[in-house]
């Protein structure tokens, strides 16, 4: 989150100023989602659950996915500020592509967890699991159809300028959903394996 | 908008307040059933929280934020009118409730394990849940805006250190409702998935906490305290000095006091919580972090009577109910301070003791505040002055009528009687206390008549305003009552923290004086 205070302190746009605000905002959100998360982890047990159920290593690909879409944000941000809409576009559709990839990726995880008969009213790990990660899921939902609109936008020829601040608002949302997602990961899935 | 809606639902959430008044005004009374009057006083204390005092200080600062810095709007107004519906329509999934088979019914913390399903069977609860998450939702937006506003549409010249200081606790309000709101909103969240997907959170029995909603609740709930709160002290700081004649005494103090308030007011949840456990040290240490809350609201105080001191005091409707205030309110921060120790706590906790103390620093503090408010600013708003007489009615009935309400309460606190229950037996002084208490309620209903009868009476035949009735200071005077509808022709040029004192005493402005 600290690279995103400074963006703002150079910035004090509008949208962008009001993106971090709300940034700030769905953080603790999260954050009291994971605190739950936590919590049940020790008081009761959940994490041996976790460890039965859960694969680390094909959520963690899916993972790679996500965290690379934030890369390609960044490539599809520098371009458009050097003026070059065609690759703006391209690498705005590569995040979506990667974005895309990975909320396949969680409904595959969750087809299969349901078939091991999983769920979110089975015990408290099914509760605090499926809470919290389709919180996240849904975030990256509203990410990927923001991009989607940025998208269509660009096709119809906005975006002429070298600078939108609705693009970087929308990157910065993106940014802080994959960065939520690695604390995510690190307290589900890694403690299964540390 | 905002105001009249918070209108609407504070005369719902008065006659709630009536109705339970009328139940417990003689011993065994049978007015309400116990299920009525466990869903009654649940919706007063949403209501009055949810639906009156954040709507009312969210539209005031709506309207006045922009006025006192200068600014046309604010920064998002298609953002704003969505989220005042969705504050509407969170508000009406609430009151939906009532004929969907039963309102919610534990309480407005609504704690764990009896908000669940197995123990609140009507959908009550869930629309409150709902409705309340929409209505959170309006509020993070709103705070957005706000701050944005405040950020980056300040006029040429206004600083930070000249920001009025309504501004100023408005700010700090907001930066506490989009940290402060996600803790109730993920709590709703988990709660909803509980009761409509049969999950596990607050379910002791199958490895939940019913414990985790209380810190959550309440990681929420103080601060919120402070949300509702926070506002008025801006408008006692604009109304004191105005009808002191004199600037505020310790501006820096008083706007420092604030970020320490907002600060603090995150690490005090716990003291919700004394009577559940958590131990001692655990005690002491929210017991202390709430006493100390206790030194920033002093010094506010503090600064406002000294503004006062000396001052030339016009006492009009407006700054009856500032001097008012800071007479409740200290009574209320007192009682406050007693609970904050938490063998007393655990003494009174959940008795008619912690009612009166929270509506003295609820009632006496915001509601006396947005009062005073009222009649400052509602000359601006509708360019006629409200009738001072009836507004003088209004003060010393409400005043009286207050006092009688909740003073006995804390007697009857001490005395053992405990909150929310539909009815009591006929112990020794008992009843008449509570005859007592009843018939004060009466008296503030008739208050609030009187109130509304003088603002439509005043909006349509009062006294013209002019631009600057009060002969006040800050830029919301500068422009035409009502204000146009970009607020501003011409912006006075803003050199301190007064620039129309300036403008009117160009002899001995402020600024030469190195304010």
């Amino acid at each position: 989150m600290e690279t995103e205070v400074q963006l703002a302190v150079e910035g004090w746009d509008n949208n962008k100023l009001g993106m971090l605000l709300f940034i700030i905002s769905e953080g603790t959100f999260f954050a009291f989602l994971i605190i739950a998360y936590v919590y049940y982890h020790s008081t009761s047990h959940t994490g041996v659950m976790a460890a039965k159920v859960l694969d680390p290593l094909r959520t963690g690909i899916y993972t790679v996915f996500l965290l690379s879409s934030s890369f390609t944000m960044w490539r599809a941000e520098r371009n458009l500020r050097r003026g070059n809409s065609p690759a703006f576009r391209i690498w705005l559709l590569i995040t979506i592509l990667l974005g895309a990839v990975f909320l396949a990726g969680q409904g595959g995880e969750y087809l299969h967890l349901y078939g091991e008969d999983v769920t979110v009213s089975r015990n408290i790990f099914g509760t605090s699991f499926f809470t919290l990660t389709g919180f996240h899921g849904l975030h990256v939902l509203l990410g990927l159809i923001s991009l989607g609109v940025l998208f269509a936008l660009a096709l119809k020829g906005e975006f002429q300028k070298n600078h939108s601040s609705a693009v970087e608002a929308v990157a910065l949302y993106w940014h802080f959903v994959d960065w939520v997602w690695v604390v995510i990961f690190s307290v589900i899935y890694l403690w299964t394996v540390f | 908008m905002y105001l009249l809606a918070s209108l609407l639902f504070f005369g719902a959430g008065g006659i709630e307040a009536l109705l339970m008044r009328i139940q417990l005004a003689r011993p065994v009374n049978s007015f309400l059933s116990p299920q009525a009057f466990d869903q009654i006083f649940t919706m007063h204390g949403t209501t009055m929280i949810f639906l009156v005092a954040m709507p009312v200080l969210t539209g005031l600062a709506n309207y006045l934020v922009p006025l006192m810095i200068g600014a046309s709007d604010v920064a998002f107004p298609r953002l704003n009118a969505f989220s005042l519906w969705l504050l509407v329509l969170g508000g009406l999934l609430l009151y939906f409730s009532f004929i969907a088979g039963g309102a919610p019914d534990a309480g407005w913390f609504n704690y764990a394990p009896l908000n669940e399903k197995a123990y609140s069977t009507s959908l009550g609860i869930d629309y409150y849940s709902l409705g309340l998450l929409i209505a959170g939702l309006g509020s993070i937006i709103a705070a957005i805006n706000l701050i944005v506003t405040i950020i980056n549409y300040r006029a040429p010249g206004l600083t930070v250190r000249r920001l009025p200081l309504f501004v100023w606790m408005v700010l700090v309000t907001q930066i506490l409702i989009i940290l402060a709101l996600p803790a109730l909103n993920s709590s709703l969240a988990m709660l909803l998935i509980d009761r409509r997907l049969n999950a596990h959170f607050f379910l002791p029995v199958s490895g939940g906490s019913a414990v985790l909603w209380q810190h959550y609740f309440w990681a929420f709930g103080h601060p919120e305290v402070y949300i509702v709160v926070l506002p008025a002290f801006g408008m006692i700081s604009e109304v004191i000095p105005v009808f002191s004649r004199k600037p505020i005494y310790g501006y820096e103090y008083v706007a420092a006091s604030t970020v320490a308030i907002g600060v603090l007011s995150f690490l005090v949840w716990a003291h919700h919580m004394f009577a559940v456990g958590l131990g001692h040290s655990v005690d002491t240490i929210f017991a202390i972090s709430s006493m100390l809350i206790a030194v920033p609201t002093g010094i506010k105080i503090f600064n406002w009577i000294a503004t006062m001191w000396h001052g030339s005091i016009r006492f009009t409707t407006a700054m009856l109910f500032a001097a008012a205030f800071l007479v409740v309110f200290t009574i209320g921060g007192l009682s406050g301070i007693s609970l904050a120790s938490f063998p007393v706590d655990w003494q009174v906790t959940d008795t008619y003791y912690l009612v009166a103390h929270l509506h003295y620093v609820l009632f006496g503090g915001s509601l006396f505040g947005v009062f005073a408010g009222i009649y400052y600013w509602f000359p601006k708003m509708s360019g006629r002055l409200l009738s001072e007489k009836l507004g003088k009615w209004h003060f010393w009935t409400m005043l009286i009528g207050f006092n009688m309400t909740f003073f006995v309460m804390h007697l009857l606190g001490l005395m053992g009687m405990t909150r929310r229950v539909y009815t009591y037996p006929d112990y020794p002084g008992w009843g008449a206390l509570n005859m007592f208490s009843t018939i004060g309620a009466v008296i503030m209903g008739i208050s609030s008549l009187i109130f509304i009868w003088n603002m439509v009476v005043s909006a349509r035949g009062g006294e013209p305003a002019g631009d600057n009735p009060w002969d006040a200071w800050s830029l919301e005077w500068a422009t035409s009552s009502p204000p146009p509808p970009h607020n501003f022709d011409r912006i006075p040029p803003i050199r301190s923290r007064r620039p129309l004192w300036d403008l009117s005493h160009p002899e001995n402005p402020d600024w030469r004086n190195g304010n």
